[in-house]
């Protein structure tokens, strides 16, 4: 080999490590995603998943990059609040979900997701009393699955209430109202949920940022 | 036979001979297949349109394949002969013209035909002002004198479909009844999506603060699949939905039932208009 | 490579200054918004992102990179009254391929290098496309990654691969091509390769900002609405355009200035024709784009709301002034095929071009009309539904010149003596792809027809057939027909032919289904779709895999037969009449020791006693033969 052999080959070598590298590096980065959150799953005959969340106006810096982010958070079984929006659930049960609401409102862009639909019932429980519509302008988020045609409007905390929460996670001493829901699993397989209200503050029709990157307030239900 | 005959001759055969054979086939074996079937009659259109063009491009096809293949066995090197010159033809005025007007010729019948095609609409959206209007069928104008308006709410990540005929009530289903003209109204409330109903030859982009119809008159009763066929954003992969087409009286029923059990929200909705721009609209929480 | 290179403006001190300008553009608008306090920018504190300061790093970030590079050295030293610098001019070593030369081979080469880089990284991009294609449901990405990675491949073979042809061949050859000794712009034509080069690390550093979810296309107003990647959307675009458009200016200038004394129009290599009608079309669609993304740019900045319906806005400008750019761009794409397509047909047919007038008219008419079609883009968009049948012919009178093309290379091969070496083969399969790529294209241009396939995968399959078979099977031909002459070593020829069978079969295997994929109603950029299509999606995969093995087989190609076979080009291995071909291999750094003098086109194969060009004449007493 020459030496201005060798120092091409060498440049090309040094290129081509560095490439795969990089190339390694960022397939990683993009197949990086949520981890999934495994429920409980109480057994017997009438086997059922507690699922208990809770919304945030800003998600906080200690579960985000992005503080200021609205987000959902789910409860782990040690109580601790995690960053989470892709759920293991399984098939055929029954699913009851709680959900501390502790966001204001921001209004549907379709008011028509106001009503409940695709729950047990038909309804949800806000503070204990079943509703199943609530004024479109009082939504803070929904928990909706399009392909189970199901959609829980959830009431935001009024404006002027005390003691609102800052960063999440919140703790419940901050106002807040306690929606609760069930519902049955499809059958095995991915189903996106979302929320329908625009309530990324600072995005076009409040649906950029925090709304369309999952962790935040969008996932999937993993029914297996 | 082939013996006398030039290569050109020799082309033209083999030409005429396969785009027979694939018109023939085209006709008989594909066209069952072709979509977007025949779920409606703009469906029906489409079809006929996409077995036409089929028909018209076989034997374009044919020409380009039968020409290079057979120049390219003819007029090939052989193994070890000499690098020698072809003929110097620098053109041929004849060719060229008898090349320049046929494909003229196809491109303004094709573009003719296209039009005369388009004047029913084909199931595309038109905008708010609908020029290629179709004629309602004798079936449709039995059900009511207008056409059924339905409107299609587009917004991330899902439809919604309102029906201003029956009071204004929002669904999260999309029903019609066979046999009777719709107009499809579409719009959206936040970026671009795009309605498609593949099984009844529908698409119409779902644009913010803007009204976009299509006309479509289903033929057939069936279950259809619904999808968003322009990008809009996270969940765009997800934003399909299923519908359906019943009979008139099906349809009745459905939203007879539909309109009691949407009614505690209905009070809600703000007044059927073609387009809405629903506060926040920028940058705003 | 001495001290004074390491330290000087290169590579390396344009990437350093280029990190230094773009933490100054970020930290200093960061400043700056904090400091100013306006109201229409507050949505920084909500939104945790900061789409002012991203411009400015990107933009200061770029401009430090090319003062690093010494692309301020010549206009400061001149403004000071010093005498210019004279590195930019070297005429050896290895480094000077690491900076900015105005040497055309050198950038040439650059071109070469930088633009299959990337073409790499966005054809790696496919593959992982493909990958998560395997399944009907994610899998491998999650779905806001997959737009992100299906935007990052489209993006970047739309935006790089508009200088695939030109870049490294056309700034190479074309001045040789037509017996000039560089181009008329060297400074301009270093800077079309930096600016771009900047535009590929921008698009890519966006997926770390928040990702890019909107596609190519970049339709408002989901770019508005989409996290800071976006930023880096606009920015690439934009300094791909400016790149383009300086690239077509250069392109133009040069051949309408520094023509050899007789090189007549009629006597320009068809290959220049293809050059002269994609310039045009860069040098006229570009900057309609520049100017749409400086709108959106002020949309996610300064809260104009040039595309916002409820501020009087419209999506629907967007699209028509994209589509006025975009149209013209896939043509931009599909044009230097054709010229590579004829120059490349005449050579290993042995026979002049047939009907070069009609080929040239076919060029510029396409040139000429790709400017009124953008509107079948948008068919069922709801916008004037009235001039639908105007945009269905106006689409469909494009293919009666590109039908020119079709018939030329028909009739040039007609009674020729074919030799099927491996850049001819690649020519052949650009005849069949873009025959398919063409065909399908009448469907999506008739509005009842394109009603089912638009956006679908139908379209998708078309454009790939056209842009991909159009594109980069001319590409590689090039690729394989004047690399050796660009660097004096053969590529191996048997590797050459396994490259492309397995390229030509995989690419139909990959593309060929999609039509069918669209015809079942499989709809564009959808991580998810129904499982009874699993099979035709997986097979699809498979061909993809096979398409990618190719591209190694060639990466292998080129790096073993150009570093180690190292089989010496003869100046005229293909027995071509071009005046390239009448130089050594590689090209001298001088091209012409003379400036030849054209005695006629390029074309006289089977032509006795035709000369195409001898060196201009000496004065009586200066010098010998050369």
């Amino acid at each position: 080999m020459s030496s201005s052999q060798k120092k091409i080959s060498g440049i090309v070598a040094v290129m081509a490590v560095a490439g795969v590298a990089i190339g390694f590096y960022i397939t990683g980065y993009l197949m990086s995603g949520p981890a999934a959150f495994h429920p409980t799953v109480t057994p017997g005959p009438s086997r059922s998943v507690n699922l208990t969340l809770q919304t945030d106006a800003a998600v906080g810096p200690s579960l985000a990059p992005n503080p200021d982010w609205v987000s959902y958070l789910v409860q782990d079984q040690s109580g601790k609040w995690r960053r989470t929006t892709v759920w293991s659930l399984p098939a055929h049960t029954l699913v009851h979900v709680t959900v501390y609401q502790f966001d204001g409102d921001s209004g549907l862009r379709n008011p028509f997701m106001a009503k409940v639909r695709g729950t047990v019932g038909n309804s949800m429980q806000v503070n204990g009393k079943t509703r199943n519509v609530i004024d479109p302008d009082d939504a803070s988020h929904t928990f909706a699955v399009p392909a189970l045609d199901l959609i829980v409007p959830l009431m935001g905390v009024a404006d002027d209430a005390k003691n609102q929460c800052g960063y999440g996670p919140c703790a419940m001493s901050n106002a807040h109202n306690t929606i609760t829901f069930s519902f049955m699993t499809p059958g095995p397989g991915r189903y996106r949920w979302q929320c329908l209200v625009p309530c990324a503050a600072g995005f076009l029709a409040g649906f950029g940022g925090p709304m369309q990157t999952l962790g935040y307030m969008d996932g999937f239900l993993n029914v297996s | 036979m082939m013996r006398k005959l030039g290569h050109g001759a020799r082309i033209a055969l083999i030409w005429l001979v396969a785009s027979t054979v694939g018109d023939v086939l085209v006709a008989t074996v594909l066209t069952p297949h072709l979509p977007p079937g025949t779920g409606s009659t703009e469906a029906s259109g489409q079809r006929f349109d996409n077995e036409v063009l089929t028909l018209v491009c076989i034997p374009i096809i044919a020409l380009i394949l039968v020409f290079f293949s057979y120049v390219l066995i003819v007029f090939r090197r052989r193994t070890g002969a000499p690098l020698t010159d072809g003929p110097p033809i620098r053109g041929n005025a004849r060719v060229q013209t008898i090349w320049i007007a046929s494909t003229t010729l196809i491109v303004l019948f094709l573009a003719a035909f296209g039009t005369y095609e388009l004047l029913g609409g084909a199931g595309g959206g038109q905008g708010s002002g609908p020029v290629f209007v179709p004629d309602a069928s004798a079936a449709s104008l039995a059900q009511g004198a207008k056409p059924l308006q339905v409107q299609v709410i587009a917004q991330q990540w899902q439809f919604t479909y309102r029906y201003p005929d029956d009071g204004g009530f929002e669904s999260a289903q999309f029903v019609l009844p066979v046999n009777r003209q719709v107009e499809l109204h579409v719009t959206s409330l936040d970026v671009i999506h795009s309605f498609w109903v593949p099984a009844l030859g529908v698409k119409a982009d779902a644009n913010p603060g803007a009204d976009n119809i299509a006309y479509v008159t289903p033929t057939k009763v069936q279950s259809l699949h619904i999808e968003c066929a322009e990008l809009c954003g996270l969940f765009h992969g997800y934003m399909f939905d299923t519908g359906r087409v019943v009979s008139a009286a099906a349809f009745a029923t459905f939203v007879a039932k539909q309109r009691a059990f949407v009614a505690p929200v209905t009070r809600y909705l703000p007044k059927y208009a073609t387009t809405y721009l629903p506060e926040p609209a920028f940058r705003a929480g | 490579m001495n001290m004074r290179r390491l330290v000087g403006f290169n590579l390396l001190t344009g990437i350093v200054l280029g990190i230094g300008g773009f933490y100054l553009g970020w930290y200093g608008a960061h400043w700056l918004v904090s400091s100013l306090d306006i109201e229409s920018l507050d949505y920084f504190g909500d939104t945790d992102e900061n789409d002012l300061s991203l411009f400015f790093g990107y933009i200061l970030g770029v401009i430090g990179f090319l003062v690093g590079l010494g692309f301020a050295n010549y206009p400061l030293a001149r403004l000071r009254g010093y005498p210019p610098s004279l590195r930019e001019k070297e005429t050896t070593g290895v480094s000077r391929y690491f900076g900015l030369s105005t040497d055309h081979k050198v950038v040439g080469m650059q071109y070469f290098v930088g633009i299959g880089g990337f073409f790499f990284i966005a054809g790696v991009n496919a593959m992982l496309i493909r990958f998560e294609l395997l399944r009907p449901e994610p899998n491998v990405f999650p779905a806001g990654n997959y737009l992100t990675l299906v935007t990052e491949h489209g993006t970047m073979m739309m935006g790089m691969m508009t200088s695939a042809v030109l870049g490294p061949f056309a700034n190479y050859l074309l001045p040789i091509m037509i017996g000039a000794r560089r181009m008329a712009f060297p400074r301009i034509e270093a800077l079309t390769f930096w600016l771009l080069m900047a535009a590929g690390v921008i698009l890519l550093s966006g997926m770390f900002y928040g990702g890019l979810p909107t596609g190519w296309t970049g339709y408002e107003p989901l770019n508005l609405q989409g996290n800071m990647g976006m930023d880096a959307y606009i920015l690439f675009f934009a300094f791909v355009g400016l790149s383009m458009t300086l690239l077509g200016l250069n392109m133009l200038a040069t051949v309408i200035t520094m023509r050899a004394p007789g090189m007549t129009w009629t006597r320009l290599p068809i290959f220049v024709w293809g050059v002269i009608s994609t310039a045009i079309l860069q040098l006229l669609a570009a900057p309609v784009l520049i100017g749409v993304l400086a709108m959106a740019a002020f949309d996610r900045t300064i809260q104009t709301g040039y595309f916002v319906a409820a501020q009087g806005g419209s999506n629907y400008l967007f699209e028509n002034l994209f589509w006025f750019f975009g149209h013209p761009e896939v043509y931009i794409l599909a044009l230097p095929g054709f010229g590579v397509v004829l120059e490349l047909m005449a050579v290993f047919a042995r026979k002049p071009v047939w009907g070069y007038r009609l080929a040239v008219a076919g060029m510029l008419g396409v040139t000429l009309l790709s400017f009124t079609v953008w509107q079948h883009h948008l068919f069922v968009s709801g916008i004037n539904s009235d001039l639908r049948p105007f945009y269905m012919l106006s689409t469909e009178l494009i293919s009666i010149p590109t039908g020119f093309i079709f018939i030329c290379a028909m009739g040039t091969l007609w009674r020729g003596n074919i030799t099927f070496s491996v850049p001819m083969l690649f020519c052949l399969a650009w005849v069949f792809n873009f025959l398919f790529g063409g065909i399908t294209g009448i469907f999506n241009s008739d509005t009842p027809s394109d009603v089912t396939t638009h956006g679908s995968f139908f379209v998708m399959a078309h454009f790939h057939y056209t842009i991909m078979g159009g594109l980069i099977f001319t590409f590689f031909a090039a690729i394989y027909y004047w690399l050796p002459k660009m660097t004096g070593y053969m590529l191996n020829e048997r590797l050459g032919k396994v490259h492309f069978w397995m390229m030509f079969i995989a690419f139909n295997c990959t593309f060929g289904p999609l039509f069918a994929l669209g015809f079942e109603g499989m709809p564009r950029r959808v991580v998810t779709y129904p499982t009874d299509l699993q099979g035709l999606n997986d097979f699809v995969s498979a061909s993809a895999f096979v398409l990618g093995i190719s591209m190694l087989v060639f990466l292998y190609n080129l790096v073993y037969s150009q570093l180690f076979a190292k089989v010496p080009a003869p100046a005229n291995p293909w027995g071509s009449k071009s005046l390239e071909f009448q130089l050594p291999s590689p090209v001298p750094v001088h091209d012409f020791d003379r400036i030849p003098v054209i005695l006629d086109d390029p074309y006289g194969y089977g032509e006795e006693g035709r000369i195409v060009a001898r060196p201009m004449p000496i004065p009586a007493g200066a010098g010998g033969e050369v």
